[in-house]
């Protein structure tokens, strides 16, 4: 508990000075539409104290205020449970949620590829050989290029809705598992394996007793890459393939549109949901090092 | 009865530059009840001997036997318990649980190991840490733990590699007299290998002194003490002899 109060002061007076920048940004960034505006009406250029309000009220602003992209959240969210449609299709709950469901999926697929991947390149001389080199390949390819064929052959196939966006964020989230979980089921050393041998303890034995337990700290900080990654490819996912529903497609609406502030409203929300994911598989980790016994490494 | 019978053992590591000889033409019996230490300079192939008899490394020429049988059916029929220089714990489980270890790989069931894990945690003096985990305890906790866990499954050889070359002076002479009382207790042949002339001359029946590149063995001194050992022994004439044979022979296996 004291370890989170010290880190509230920091993050508070980090939060705050973002903002100050964010407005003080908001007001240069908006204020040439209004010098335009002014220019074309023929009337004379506002003041600058009459300038600073309206850059932080227009439409369609070039950065919106943060008290603006704060009351679009909270009528695109809050509001909505108020008036019990929380599900709309308006509601950015609803389409946090579409992106939450493709992201979570996306990371259970990916975590137990990564997982098994990893298993067969410890045991398997062959596949230490062939597969990692495919493996790091994989992530040199601009996610961005591959999402639409991805989405394009799976519908081929006959496969479409949820899976192919989850597909997509597992091409990203196995990555990390992979190379975390080498180093872990890799992280025994000599003397302990060793031991093992001294007991003539089976290839399974010696996977369950001491390679797979081992490996659990180096697991938990690779999922933690992995769900944040998770979410940017569902996000991403969504963006080239015409989805209409879930937070890429909102931005994606949000600039045909150029509704600025519902980009920026998604952007939030995307954030604080990665922070929150990120967040729950960090608590899943200390329960796991409690569990062992052990004391906290990251 | 012989527990060890090694015939001009031989093993050569093949590396990039020059082949390395570890071990040449060792020849050793090593009788059952037997406390042999090997002593000699890095290099002189003692960790080798010991890991050989452990079937951890293969000999690359002549014989050994263990129990009468090769290394690794000896392995196979536990035969021997190994430790380590480091206690080699695993920091995800108590005491007790790591104790249990070999015993879960061997099959034993719950009742059979919680008796087992109670017996030898009572000989190494560690009964109420049961439950601690290995980071709570000292480094010489640590090693007693690990020798524990080395005796749960009542094999009748004790192979220890410098069990006690990381802990200071103080804990490691505690050690060595809780390892002889253990040896009294339990007849168990052990086989103990150590850089300290001092070690060496108190706890053993036999030394076998080794000499490097190629490792061999240079000389083997029946020791003279009697089986009863007061740490004072070591400033008996007795003690100081045999200490300064072991040396002269070092320094006689280092020139040839």
């Amino acid at each position: 508990m004291t370890l989170r109060s010290e880190k509230t002061v920091p993050v508070l007076t980090l939060v705050a000075g973002l903002m100050v920048i964010w407005y003080i940004a908001t007001v240069f960034l908006n204020a040439p539409f209004l010098r335009d505006q002014a220019e074309r009406a023929g009337t004379p250029p506002p003041s600058f104290s009459e300038l600073i309000p309206l850059t932080m009220a227009q439409e369609r602003p070039v950065l919106p205020a943060p008290h603006q992209v704060a009351a679009e959240i909270w009528k695109t969210t809050g509001a909505m449970v108020l008036k019990g449609r929380p599900f709309s299709k308006r509601s950015l709950i609803y389409h946090a949620w579409i992106t939450l469901s493709a992201t979570l999926l996306g990371f259970l697929i990916g975590t137990a590829l990564g997982v098994a991947l990893a298993v067969g390149i410890v045991h398997n001389r062959a596949m230490d050989k062939s597969v990692m080199p495919w493996v790091i390949t994989s992530q040199t390819i601009p996610i961005l290029a591959i999402a639409p064929m991805i989405i394009v052959v799976l519908n081929a196939a006959g496969i479409s809705g949820l899976l192919p966006k989850a597909l997509i964020s597992t091409y990203l989230s196995f990555f990390p598992v992979v190379v975390g979980m080498v180093a872990g089921l890799r992280a025994p050393e000599r003397a302990d394996l060793d031991l093992m041998h001294t007991y003539s303890a089976s290839r399974a034995q010696t996977f369950w007793k001491l390679r797979l337990p081992a490996s659990l700290p180096y697991l938990f900080t690779s999922l933690k890459i992995a769900m944040a990654i998770s979410l940017v490819g569902a996000i991403v996912g969504e963006m080239p393939t015409g989805a209409v529903a879930g937070l890429g497609a909102r931005l994606l609406a949000g600039s045909y549109y150029g509704q600025t502030i519902q980009i920026w409203s998604a952007l939030i929300v995307a954030a604080a949901l990665a922070a929150t994911l990120v967040a729950l598989v960090g608590v899943g980790h200390r329960m796991v090092l409690a569990r062992m016994g052990m004391k906290e490494a990251a | 009865m012989t527990v060890v019978s090694a015939q001009n053992l031989s093993l050569t590591f093949q590396t990039a530059d020059a082949p390395v000889h570890a071990l040449k033409d060792v020849s050793l019996d090593i009788e059952a009840g037997e406390f042999v230490s090997f002593i000699g300079p890095s290099g002189c192939g003692k960790t080798t001997f010991l890991r050989v008899i452990a079937d951890l490394e293969q000999p690359t020429g002549g014989e050994i036997l263990v129990n009468g049988m090769s290394p690794a059916e000896a392995r196979k029929a536990r035969s021997y318990g190994y430790v380590f220089q480091a206690a080699s714990l695993q920091p995800w489980r108590t005491i007790e649980k790591n104790i249990a270890l070999p015993l879960e790989i061997m099959g034993l069931d719950k009742a059979d190991r919680q008796k087992r894990i109670e017996r030898v945690l009572d000989l190494v003096e560690l009964s109420g840490f049961a439950k601690k985990y290995p980071w709570q305890l000292s480094g010489g906790m640590q090693q007693r733990a690990s020798i524990a866990r080395a005796l749960a499954f009542d094999a009748d050889l004790l192979l220890m590699d410098e069990p006690f070359g990381a802990l200071d002076e103080i804990v490691r002479d505690t050690l060595n007299e809780a390892l002889l009382d253990l040896w009294a207790r339990t007849n168990k042949t052990i086989c103990f290998v150590t850089h300290s002339i001092p070690e060496a001359v108190y706890l053993s029946t036999k030394i076998v002194v080794m000499s490097p590149r190629p490792g061999r063995i240079h000389e083997v001194i029946e020791s003279t003490l009697p089986k009863e050992r007061p740490l004072d022994i070591r400033e008996s004439a007795e003690f100081l002899k045999i200490a300064a044979r072991v040396r002269e022979g070092l320094r006689a296996g280092h020139e040839a």
